[in-house]
């Protein structure tokens, strides 16, 4: 299930419904990513400097991409079920951007494919971030780390 | 054929969507972009560094050999940053 929407989501609700009912289900492993506060990897160097952020996408494509990747997921797992929730506009620190969420009959494919669903999109779902800081606005760049990420589920 | 712009690009180029009349013989991404560089400044200025561009042709990625022919949508954007 793929849910592309500017609203915010409820984890604990997501949670409680998915794979509500299936006693097949022996694990789920949910990810959820956040607007930081603040530029780069530390924290300490320049806390408070991001004021919001704003999420662009490509109406089509993004959910065509998200439902390739998920499709991907559930070749390689064997999955119950699989959940993507990514939001666009604009977000300030704090807020959720993003869920993942995957279960199995047991942990590895769990945690394994919502590792793999987080990774992948990272790379190939679009979506560009631009942060509005104290001096203008900036464009985040795509990460080598992010590239990295993607990779090792190259196969 | 409908090409769209996203983040800096679109803010280059100052536009998100346009029709373009393509012009004869463009066969593939990578003329499309030398005819798209004569639109404005702002569009040259959008291309300058290939290396930072890529491109989806009806909504899946591709690279500067890929076709293209009337009637595709052909997107523009930097490596993307989502998640």
């Amino acid at each position: 299930m793929i849910r592309v929407q500017r609203e915010d989501f409820d984890p604990g609700a997501e949670l409680a419904g998915f794979s509500a009912g299936k006693t097949s289900v022996g694990g789920i492993c949910l990810f959820i990513g956040l607007v930081r506060d603040y530029l780069g990897d530390d924290p300490a160097a320049a806390a408070g400097t991001v004021c919001a952020m704003t999420l662009d996408h490509y109406p089509g494509m993004t959910e065509r991409q998200l439902e390739a990747i998920e499709a991907e997921a559930r070749r390689r797992w064997p999955l119950e079920d699989s959940l993507v929730i990514h939001r666009y506009g604009r977000l300030e620190p704090g807020e959720r951007i993003v869920l993942v969420a995957a279960s199995s009959a047991h942990r590895d494919a769990a945690f394994e494919a919502c590792r793999f669903l987080i990774d992948w999109l990272k790379t190939k779902a679009p979506f560009w971030k631009v942060e509005h800081t104290r001096d203008g606005d900036v464009w985040v760049d795509a990460k080598e780390s992010d590239d990295a990420a993607a990779a090792r589920w190259e196969r | 054929m409908k090409v769209l712009y996203f983040a800096w690009l679109k803010a280059k180029t100052g536009i998100g969507e346009e029709a373009v009349a393509v012009p004869p013989g463009i066969t593939t991404v990578g003329q499309l972009i030398e005819h798209l560089k004569t639109l404005s400044p702002g569009h040259a200025s959008a291309f300058e560094t290939l290396s930072a561009v890529r491109v989806a042709v009806n909504q899946d990625y591709g690279g500067l050999d890929t076709p293209v022919k009337p009637g595709d949508e052909v997107a523009f954007f930097p490596p993307v940053t989502g998640g």
